[in-house]
């Protein structure tokens, strides 16, 4: 039997956060919250004699993830109007990049589940103009919004180079936490401001030849990018093997029935009639503006990873977790930097800041915790004030309350004993109080011992210096004449 | 005395003088209007009571010291170009009762300097004509001979000009839209370099050649409206960052030792006899005021008309893409949504729909590089013809139109000579130059002609100190 390899391209539209839209003054509003139509003026509604104004942020934002995505800047940039119709284009065409888009042959490294590194293609980064949106009504009126419309939007077209649905989605996971890391998109696949869509086809093995391709919609989540890219190279290839063809055309994905289904038919390739836009002149980009925003670019994911698993001796998974966001990483480079051992400094942040973090449903940049009140609840572990376990509770409370560590310590009168005579005539105490226990240990039933350590951190309501408990017990319980002293 | 005959010049002088108010110079202008128009039908919209409280506005300026440039001054804006209030239809249907929200930048700029806005003029569907008949409200007629058109497709501007129902009217010129109407109507027109004005708020029909220009009775008045309106607006990105001239200054009426070209190309097969023998004794006059004259070759000049017909429907057809009821204009509902912006975009008049299919076969895929494309190529070669007559002359002086003002009726199911009477005027929008039209005489049926004047790129002062040399020395 044939065997078929799948031949994959990602469009991605991602919407840029810039302060105004595109071409106009309009705020750029969270189009999901905001009321209907309440950030739109006569620019971005298409109105009769209004001209656009490129948004210099937007361009640089562009820059930005061209740059990040290894793309090379054209200087000579051209917009175009791409012209078609629909109710939520006011202007019956869309500014957007042709021709000569932004940035072109970059180039981004995923990581597959099998450890290895695949390199993506990127084709092409171009700036464009988002729609507005419309809503159908059951009675079979429609009603429009125009708070999107406008908004800058970045399309980012891979080379196809994907052969599956998990690459799809860890392309496209990846792409999305650059665009992260460089403050230019939320990444909200649910509210359309990060939209990704496949162009899948299937072909036999080896072959050089591209069979015919379908496009594929509403995919909003990272799942249903990878379950209906690997439905869709199913559903192509089983069509092959029936003898069958398969139909260039654009599905949709079904979440409920979670299969793909015909959206609409290209009979041919849709006529856009491009043509320069004449209401802007060429948009140049000198390389001095270039490297002034290449020197601006923060860090990326692969380069903190690395850094940190060299530098800081991180393993590659916390170096990983800790690299995924770029405000968690932040807040733990300010706590290395603070001072503390950065491996301690990890563990706390993976192991128990997250899980209170998960608890409390908060991000990191929401949390009461700063970088320096857990370098000090870190101190306090390590100058014996307190133990780990008593540290560990420490930490839910200034979570809770925003309170540093000390502070709470204190109130509670959390710190240790580590006064040896005290420990030393509480256990004397305890030793005198169960003669049988102390018989017992001493004719060899070892395991007491932790019941006795127990006995002495009930007595101290786990306050008790372990380290010197442990100490002090061995002494204790290895030396009859001491016990029969009191 | 009438105040209604005054020049714009004279007008401000009065004014200055406070021999009269702009109460009244605004009202016998508006008893004008209401007298007169009837007959030519300039204006689709006289904004009277605005009219009355600008000129009273005026008056309170002018009496606490304010003396700016057209305080209290009367005039008349084409209705392509958006004003604040006002209805504005670019002469179509699809915009019937639209009032736009915001003023265009040279209605800012002419409130700034005070001038009182009296309404708003007649003009071709979105400016896609030569004689003002396709617009879809009525027919201007030419003031000089009522049975005749006055040009277009600034026709209402250049007829409310030259029948005194306005001291001065801006128009915009695509392909000839100032220059020709002035020249059928005995009045100066000046179509500036593309970009000195700002085209915001000026509803587009084909936005790489789109500028808006000015109407005057005499050069000095052409003059006095284009310095107001003249300048960079960061709005408009293809407006030019550069200083606005002293305009005014500039007419000296001195052009000894000006090299004067005459291109002849310009001079062409179908140009009406008496139209030649006015230019060439026009430009004579010119010579005896001390030009030198050359004769020149714009080697392109006559895949001027082709290019045009390609670039400006297929810019066009992008631009007139927006009218569909949905967010402004007239609504007519249809059985859903797609049909209801179809049965709307049936308001669009017979030649603004054949310029949008014109456009859009000319953009489609396919046939992009055949026809898009290479008229862009030839854009550049007419471009070039003019930078390399400049390097050598410094105005070119031509016919403006072929033919004297035709019959109402007479071109309308003609579009192809309807085209030709844009065919000398369409070269400057196709280029970087700027031109103008003043008048130079009369045929046999006592229709008036005009003598066009290009200059290179900003040289507006140029080519308008020509057209006032020349009107100084022909008038008494
Ligand atoms: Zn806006």
């Amino acid at each position: 039997m044939t065997q078929y390899e799948a031949v994959i391209g990602l469009e991605i539209h991602a919407e840029l956060m810039t302060r105004s839209k595109m071409f106009c003054g309009c705020r750029v509003v969270d189009s999901v919250e905001a009321p209907p139509n309440t950030a739109v003026c006569p620019v971005c509604l298409g109105m009769p004699g209004m001209l656009p104004v490129i948004n210099r942020q937007a361009v640089e934002y562009a820059m930005r993830v061209a740059l990040a995505l290894n793309c090379t800047i054209q200087h000579h940039n051209i917009f175009a109007r791409k012209n078609y119709f629909y109710p939520d284009l006011p202007k019956a065409y869309q500014i957007s990049q042709y021709e000569l888009p932004l940035g072109v042959n970059g180039w981004l490294d995923i990581e597959l589940d099998s450890g290895e590194t695949k390199r993506i293609g990127i084709r092409r980064v171009h700036m464009e103009e988002d729609t507005g949106k419309l809503t159908h009504l059951e009675d079979g009126g429609s009603l429009v919004d125009y708070n999107r419309s406008g908004v800058p939007l970045l399309e980012i077209v891979s080379e196809p180079d994907i052969r599956s649905g998990e690459e799809a989605r860890a392309y496209a996971m990846k792409v999305r936490q650059i665009l992260r890391y460089l403050g230019v998109n939320s990444g909200d696949m649910e509210k359309g401001v990060f939209r990704v869509e496949p162009n899948i086809s299937v072909r036999p093995a080896g072959s050089q030849i591209l069979g015919t391709r379908t496009e594929l919609k509403n995919l909003n989540s990272f799942r249903s990018l990878a379950e209906g890219t690997a439905y869709e190279i199913a559903r192509q290839i089983a069509v092959l093997r029936d003898g069958g063809q398969v139909v260039q055309e654009t599905r949709g994905w079904h979440e409920g029935r979670r299969e793909t289904f015909t959206q609409r038919v290209k009979e041919e390739a849709e006529d856009y009639r491009y043509f320069p836009e004449p209401d802007l002149p060429p948009l140049e980009i000198d390389n001095a503006w270039i490297e002034r925003v290449r020197a601006e670019l923060p860090e990326l994911p692969d380069a903190k990873i690395a850094r940190y698993r060299a530098e800081y001796g991180l393993t590659e998974y916390d170096a990983r977790v800790l690299a995924e966001e770029r405000a968690v990483a932040e807040w733990f480079e300010t706590a290395v930097s603070i001072g503390s051992d950065p491996k301690t400094i990890a563990n706390w942040i993976i192991n128990d800041l997250f899980r209170l973090m998960n608890e409390h449903k908060q991000s990191i940049t929401e949390i009461r915790i700063s970088p320096h009140n857990l370098v000090e609840l870190i101190q306090l572990v390590s100058n014996q004030t307190i133990n780990n376990n008593t540290a560990k509770e420490v930490l839910a409370e200034m979570f809770t309350t925003g309170q540093p560590a000390q502070t709470i310590v204190q109130s509670r009168g959390l710190a240790q004993i580590s006064d040896e005579t005290t420990l030393r005539n509480l256990i004397n105490q305890i030793l005198v109080n169960h003669p049988e226990e102390v018989i017992a240990y001493r004719n060899g039933k070892q395991q007491l011992r932790g019941w006795f350590v127990g006995q002495v951190m009930k007595a101290t309501r786990g306050q008790a210096n372990p380290a010197l408990v442990n100490k002090l017990l061995t002494q204790l319980l290895n030396t009859p004449s001491d016990n029969t002293n009191t | 005395m009438d105040v209604t005959t005054l020049t714009l010049t004279q007008l401000r002088e009065a004014l200055r003088r406070k021999e009269i108010s702009s109460v009244e110079v605004t009202q016998a202008m508006l008893d004008r209007i209401v007298a007169a128009d009837n007959e030519i039908q300039s204006y689709l919209t006289i904004s009277d009571e605005l009219a009355l409280a600008q000129a009273a506005e005026a008056d309170r300026r002018r009496a606490q010291g304010d003396d700016s440039p057209l305080l209290g001054v009367p005039v008349a804006i084409k209705d392509i170009i958006c004003t604040k209030g006002i209805p504005t239809t670019a002469g179509s249907k699809i915009l019937e009762n639209f009032i736009p929200p915001y003023d265009a930048f040279v209605v800012e700029k002419l409130k700034d300097a005070g001038a009182v806005i009296l309404g708003k003029t007649n003009t071709d569907e979105f400016a896609m004509g030569s004689s003002t008949e396709n617009s879809a409200y009525v027919v201007t007629r030419n003031p000089w001979d009522k049975s005749r058109v006055p040009g277009g497709s600034s026709g209402g501007s250049a007829a409310a000009v030259a029948a005194h129902l306005a001291y001065a009217a801006l128009g915009t010129d695509t392909g000839g839209s100032v220059r020709q109407p002035a020249s059928f109507c005995g009045v100066v027109g000046l179509r500036p370099t593309y970009g000195r004005i700002s085209r915001w708020g000026v509803i587009a029909f084909a936005s790489s050649l789109d500028q808006v220009g000015t109407f005057g009775r005499t050069v000095a008045d052409c003059t006095a409206l284009f310095q107001v309106v003249a300048g960079y607006d960061r709005r408009d990105s293809t407006s030019l960052n550069v200083p606005v001239p002293d305009y005014e200054a500039a007419l000296t009426g001195d052009i000894k030792g000006l090299r004067v070209g005459v291109p002849k190309e310009y001079f062409i097969e179908g140009i009406e006899p008496e139209v030649e023998t006015a230019v060439r004794a026009a430009i004579a006059k010119l010579e005896e005021l001390g030009a030198e004259i050359h004769e020149i070759s714009l080697p392109h000049t006559r895949y001027a008309l082709p290019a045009y017909y390609l670039i400006a429907p297929a810019e066009a057809s992008a631009n007139l893409g927006r009218y569909d009821g949905i967010r402004y204009g007239p609504r007519v509902p249809g059985k859903d949504m797609i049909d209801t912006v179809k049965q709307t975009r049936a308001l669009f008049g017979p030649e603004v729909r054949r310029r949008i299919m014109l456009g859009t076969y000319a953009l489609s895929a396919g046939y992009y590089d055949q026809y898009y494309g290479r008229a862009l190529k030839v854009r550049t070669l007419i471009k070039n013809d003019f930078k390399t007559a400049f390097e050598k002359v410094d105005v070119i002086a031509a016919p403006v139109s072929p033919t004297t003002a035709f019959k109402i009726g007479e071109r309308v199911n003609d579009p192809l000579s309807m085209y030709l009477a844009d065919i000398l005027t369409l070269p400057v929008n196709l280029s970087a130059s700027c031109g103008l039209s003043v008048p130079c005489g009369f045929d046999s049926n006592g229709l008036p002609i005009g003598l066009q004047l290009i200059g290179d790129t900003l040289a507006e002062a140029t080519i308008l100190n020509v057209a006032y040399a020349y009107e100084q020395a022909t008038s008494e």
